[in-house]
């Protein structure tokens, strides 16, 4: 008789310390997204707002130049060239500037591209608004398609000021038809 | 039903089979702890690898890649195979005895949680001989490194996989045990410390192995499902892993420490005759070092880039643990302090692990301070840092454990003078071997790399030397236990007469099946008392 209720008692807690250890299992999944909304917020880790900035129009900050550097890389699988048509530009907070990107299909068959950009410092992350970039959607390519994309920001003014260099980076990857890619 | 069981108590079947089948806490704990011997001398193999090959500058006797999966799989086997399988053996066989349980709550779960092991080792062990050979990207496994491992990729995962759930139940099962089975005398504030730090250390298991179970997972689906948690290209960061993974990795450090706490608690006041110096204190310095355990995981990480507030706050926090700890270091020496000390082999693994301990805290909250962490990082600094806590502190309070019960477990003394041999002989290599490795961190010396530059020569030469003596040394060890075993003389119940605690009152070798009535408890039966 004690025995068995001893044996339900111990029962009970090990299926509630099992309960616990799914809801842990759980949490080291929930971390992820739980982590692109701390990076979102804090705009950490270089991870921008990929959608277009809404820029009210403010005062050119005539007194200060920022160097842009622009990256890419391909981490697709097919042999995709992916180049910015310049390397590097000063540029001053609060006007617009406009850059290309150049991208070639070179197979036969069309193929759809994602370009993911990150911004380093991480810290500059929130001050760079983009008004246009072939970054907030796919992008067809037909076979052996050469093109150059557009990329429109502003430099915020109140980027902080022990930043001088801006690095935005792009990484290009294949994008299946019909499917948004991952992050997005 | 109770008379035939009484009366079949010492029944057990015959041979090899019995320890397949036992569901007998004192079995279960055996072959723990004998598992973690063997797992010990297999790790002890692959450092003995890797101290060969750093005697010298250049490369003599490995190649690059087999140097590197000789320190992984030295990290994974020492880790996984040796430290925690012998806490747990020795919780198997002290638990139910210190609190007077027949057995663990759930015996079969236990002969499962064992039985797991043998099949994640060699899982694991086999990748040694697999195409593209074993892990070989640290045992932390960051992307993208760990990605490019050969076939033994999934046989690590799983193996992880395996390993996690044997821990995960083992907790459950010692939760369970020590919330549920006490003699009813036996409030929580009058546990034996040892019973208190493992408890604590099986919520540590429960809120942090899952992370990692669900962090290798992540990993898995990368490699072969097309996933992106840690690909930068689709969406993902690496840095994340390296968060996630320290989420448990810290906590997991205080998972290894904490038995060793209570392996040092209960032998420091048998030996200095005087009850455990505040004994409250040393059970809420534990659960604080447990919670904070949970908040310090980016230490690991200081040079990733992370913003100023998040360096301080880890920075900060890291340091915090140092009072709790504190507290416990200052306790045991309160506690020896007037006693009339004896130095009979369990106490000395004991005082060597309050002074060699604090040696790698004092070096933890050097890597704590930021901005010096910068410089050590990945340098032999953190390796001389993490041997000092995790050898001299937690393999040592093993070692004390061992010889303290082994009386008990055996109902043979073990040979006083050759144990004696065999600490002396540890206690001097190993200093030999970790502590130049401090010069050589601080001189620039990298980590996990099979070359060096000649001006680290000298120490690295002296540290092989210590190795290969703190090997040997441990030879002495198992002569030690087999000794007990086979020709020690007979123990009496309470083998030290400064012992407090249930596990002395039954007789030695403890019988097969105990405390099947919960015991009374007498007067200063109980480590609390008296203070």
């Amino acid at each position: 008789m004690k025995n068995s209720t001893r044996q339900q008692t111990n029962r009970k807690l090990a299926v509630r310390l099992a309960g616990v250890t799914l809801a842990m299992f759980a949490f080291g999944f929930a971390l992820v997204p739980l982590y692109d909304v701390f990076c979102d917020i804090t705009g950490l880790n270089g991870k921008d707002v990929n959608r277009i900035s809404a820029v009210e129009p403010v005062a050119v900050d005539g007194s200060r130049w920022v160097t842009v550097e622009f990256l890419s890389n391909s981490n697709a699988a097919g042999s995709w060239e992916f180049h910015p048509s310049i390397s590097k530009l000063r540029v001053q907070p609060g006007k617009l500037y406009s850059v290309s990107y150049r991208a070639h299909n070179p197979t036969n068959r069309s193929m759809t591209m994602r370009a993911v950009s990150s911004i380093a410092p991480g810290t500059a992350a929130g001050y760079v608004n983009k008004l246009e970039c072939f970054c907030f959607r796919q992008q067809r390519f037909a076979a052996n398609e050469q093109r150059l994309m557009p990329l429109r920001f502003m430099v915020d003014n109140r980027l902080p000021p022990e930043v001088g260099t801006v690095s935005i980076a792009y990484t290009l990857f294949d994008s299946l038809d019909g499917e948004s890619a991952p992050g997005s | 039903m109770t008379d035939s069981i009484q009366a079949h108590a010492d029944e057990k079947p015959a041979g090899l089979w019995r320890w397949v089948v036992t569901t007998n806490h004192k079995d279960i704990g055996t072959l723990y702890l004998l598992f973690a011997l063997l797992m010990f001398f297999i790790g002890g193999t692959m450092s003995m690898v890797i101290r060969t090959e750093l005697f010298q500058p250049g490369l003599q006797f490995t190649d690059p890649l087999f140097f590197n999966q000789m320190t992984t799989m030295h990290a994974l086997v020492m880790i996984f195979g040796a430290v925690m399988p012998a806490f747990v053996g020795l919780a198997n066989w002290q638990i139910p005895l210190m609190i007077g349980a027949p057995d663990m709550a759930f015996p079969r779960m236990n002969n499962w949680s064992f039985w797991l092991l043998p099949f994640a080792f060699s899982m694991l062990l086999s990748t040694l001989f697999m195409p593209g050979g074993a892990p070989a990207g640290g045992w932390t496994m960051y992307p993208p490194l760990v990605l490019m491992t050969g076939d033994a990729f999934p046989y690590l995962i799983f193996s992880i996989h395996l390993m996690g759930l044997s821990s995960l139940m083992g907790a459950i099962n010692i939760i369970v045990t020590i919330l549920n089975m006490r003699t009813p005398d036996m409030p929580l504030m009058k546990m034996p410390l040892f019973v208190w730090t493992w408890l604590v250390t099986a919520f540590l298991l429960i809120a942090a192995m899952p992370v990692l179970a669900g962090v290798v997972t992540m990993l898995l689906t990368d490699r072969y499902f097309g996933s992106s948690f840690f690909n930068a290209a689709g969406g993902g960061d690496p840095v994340m892993f390296q968060h996630i993974f320290w989420f448990f990795g810290h906590p997991e450090v205080y998972i290894m420490i904490l038995p060793a706490f209570g392996v040092v608690s209960t032998i420091i006041p048998t030996f200095a005759r005087k009850p455990l110096f505040g004994y409250a204190s040393m059970v809420y310095a534990t659960a604080s070092i447990a919670f904070l355990s949970f908040i310090v995981w980016a230490h690991h990480m200081f040079t990733v880039g992370m913003p100023l507030v998040a360096e301080l706050f880890f920075m900060y926090s890291t340091m915090l643990i140092a009072i709790p700890t504190g507290v416990k270091i200052f306790n045991w020496v309160s506690t020896m302090w007037r006693g009339s000390m004896t130095f009979e082999t369990p106490m000395l693994w004991a005082i060597s692990f309050v002074v060699l301990f604090t040696i790698g805290g004092l070096s933890g909250v050097m890597l704590a301070i930021t901005p010096a962490d910068f410089q050590y990082q990945d340098t032999y600094f953190v390796v001389a840092h993490f041997h000092y806590v995790l050898v001299t502190g937690s393999v040592f309070g093993i070692f004390g454990a061992v010889y303290y019960w082994l009386p008990k477990w055996t109902g043979n003394m073990y040979n006083e003078r050759l144990g004696k041999i065999h600490f002396w002989c540890s206690v001097v290599f190993s200093n030999l071997l970790y502590f130049p490795q401090h010069f050589l961190g601080l001189a620039g010396m990298p980590r996990r790399i099979p070359d060096y530059a000649i001006q680290f020569t000298d120490w690295n030469q002296v540290s092989s030397i210590g190795g290969f003596g703190f090997g040997l040394s441990q030879l002495i060890f198992v002569y030690v236990v087999f000794h007990a075993i086979r020709a020690g003389r007979k123990a009496p119940a309470r083998v030290w007469d400064g012992a407090v605690g249930l596990e002395w009152s039954v007789p030695s070798p403890a019988p097969y099946h105990t405390f099947q009535e919960p015991p009374k408890l007498a007067d200063g039966q109980l480590q609390s008392e008296g203070v």
